[in-house]
Formats: structure tokens, sequence, C-alpha cells
């Protein structure tokens, strides 16, 4: 089976392509972008504060059990036209990675079927392959932080 | 090739990930690993063969318990493509994509 969520980075290439099909009419897509505590839900994170209009920002932050601040992000959003568009700014806190532009283009394929295209542009070259070598790492902290949910409370 | 697209298979299920994690601190007994799971034993023993086959985990006998570790050069190879970044955003995208379809539901 062909995967739904497709990524095309090219060798010596400062950008990437991520698209996906969505078996959902292109408006509630596109809310699920829009809605902070939806956004909250599928990214797994706080959102503190999400501008939906051109010259807005947003910041999304994420706790671990602890309370300890783990991911710190925020943009600017560039562009904004309802159930077309989204182009804004990408900008993890405290890391060595520089800002990153995105063009978020929303399409409606059939009246229940719509698709995702998410155009990034990195500083360099070296730094996108760092970025897409990150969430490894990350994914087997994570599953290693829900073991230890689970375990402390069997304890 | 097809080797190679198997681990990535094997790297996509949640409970594999969370096996390979666990195993990565410490060598564990196919039972020590299933204790950290609701999942039954069984069920846990066929990721740990999946992880096995695909030669990300390895195993050494200590009397007469076998023990699975990690093994670290396989999970480097792994680590060095763009699949698990796929993998993140595949995710996310059928997180957003469950909650869209409860949400027109209950509308």
């Amino acid at each position: 089976m062909e995967p739904k969520t497709k990524i095309s980075a090219e060798d010596d290439k400062q950008e990437i392509v991520i698209t996906r099909e969505f078996d959902l009419p292109l408006e509630l897509l596109f809310k699920a972008y829009v809605e902070p505590e939806i956004v909250e839900q599928w990214m797994g994170t706080k959102v503190l504060k999400l501008e939906n209009k051109v010259h807005g920002g947003y910041q999304f932050e994420t706790s671990d059990n602890s309370g300890n601040i783990v991911f710190q992000a925020n943009g600017v959003i560039h562009e904004f036209v309802d159930n077309q568009k989204i182009t804004r700014t990408f900008e993890m806190e405290n890391s060595p990675f520089a800002v990153q532009l995105e063009f978020l283009e929303f399409e409606s394929i059939t009246e229940e079927t719509s698709k995702l295209k998410m155009h990034i542009i990195y500083k360099s070259v070296e730094l996108r392959d760092q970025m897409l070598k990150l969430p490894f790492a990350q994914g087997i902290n994570k599953a290693h932080n829900r073991i230890q949910e689970i375990v402390s409370k069997i304890k | 090739m097809e080797i190679r697209r198997d681990v990535f298979q094997a790297i996509a299920d949640p409970t594999r990930r969370a096996i390979l994690s666990l195993v990565a601190i410490q060598a564990m007994t196919p039972g020590t690993i299933a204790e950290n799971f609701d999942s039954s034993r069984q069920t846990i023993s066929k990721h740990i063969q999946i992880l096995s086959e695909c030669e990300l985990l390895e195993q050494s006998q200590k009397g007469r318990e076998i023990y699975y570790h990690i093994n670290a050069k396989k999970m480097k190879e792994v680590a060095d493509f763009i699949e698990p970044f796929r993998q993140m955003w595949d995710d996310r995208f059928n997180k957003l994509e469950a909650i869209m379809k409860n949400y027109k539901t209950k509308k």
C-alpha cells in the first residue's frame, strides 16, 4: 500500500515538500489548522497563541509530566487565505536550528476528500538534513516517556 | 532494498518503537519486556520476532535465559534515512484525520 503522507527531499537542496491526502472535506482540514484546541490535539503541544491573519503570530509549547518545558516553537503568518493557504515561519526555540519558511496549500479533491501540500525551505542544505534526522531520536524519547508514564501508574 | 523497507515497517509500529527504547537502556528477557506492556505476552513476542528478523534486536544467552539487546549499528543505519521524519508527519496527519472525522459526526 502506498503511504498516505509523502515526502520529497532531493539531495543537496534546502527544501522539502510534504504532501498528504485526507478523507476530509477541505473545510474540515483547514479548520484543524486554525482552531487552537484542535491543533493542540493532533500536534500534541499546547497552543499559547494562534492568530490566523496576515502579520499574526503563533506560539506552541510542550511540557513533560513534571511541568518542564521540553519544546517551544513560534512563527509569524505572512499569508492567510481561508481554505486555501497559509504562509508562515517556524522557529524552534532554544535549538541550533534556524527559522524555516513554510508554504501550506490546501486543496479540495472531491467533496469528501482534500489535499495538503507543505513546502518547507530551510536556511541551508546541512540544516535541512539535520532537521530530517531529528524526529527519530525524539520518537524514541517519546516512546520512552510513555513507558515511564505507564510504569509510574502501575507502581 | 526489500530488507530496508521491512526495517521501516518494523519501526513504524509504536509498540515496537517502545520495545526498542526499553532495550536501548539495558538488555532484557522477553518476559521483562512483556511486563512493560498491557498487550499479551504472545503479542509482544511477535513484535520481538519482527524486530529480530530486521536485525534491530540481537539476542544473547545468559544461563537459561535469552536476553535481547539493541543492534546499534542497524539503528544508526535506519536513523540516517528520511523515513522517521515522514512517519512523524504521518502520525500527526492520521491523528488530525481521526479528530476531524469525529468532529464531523458530532456536528
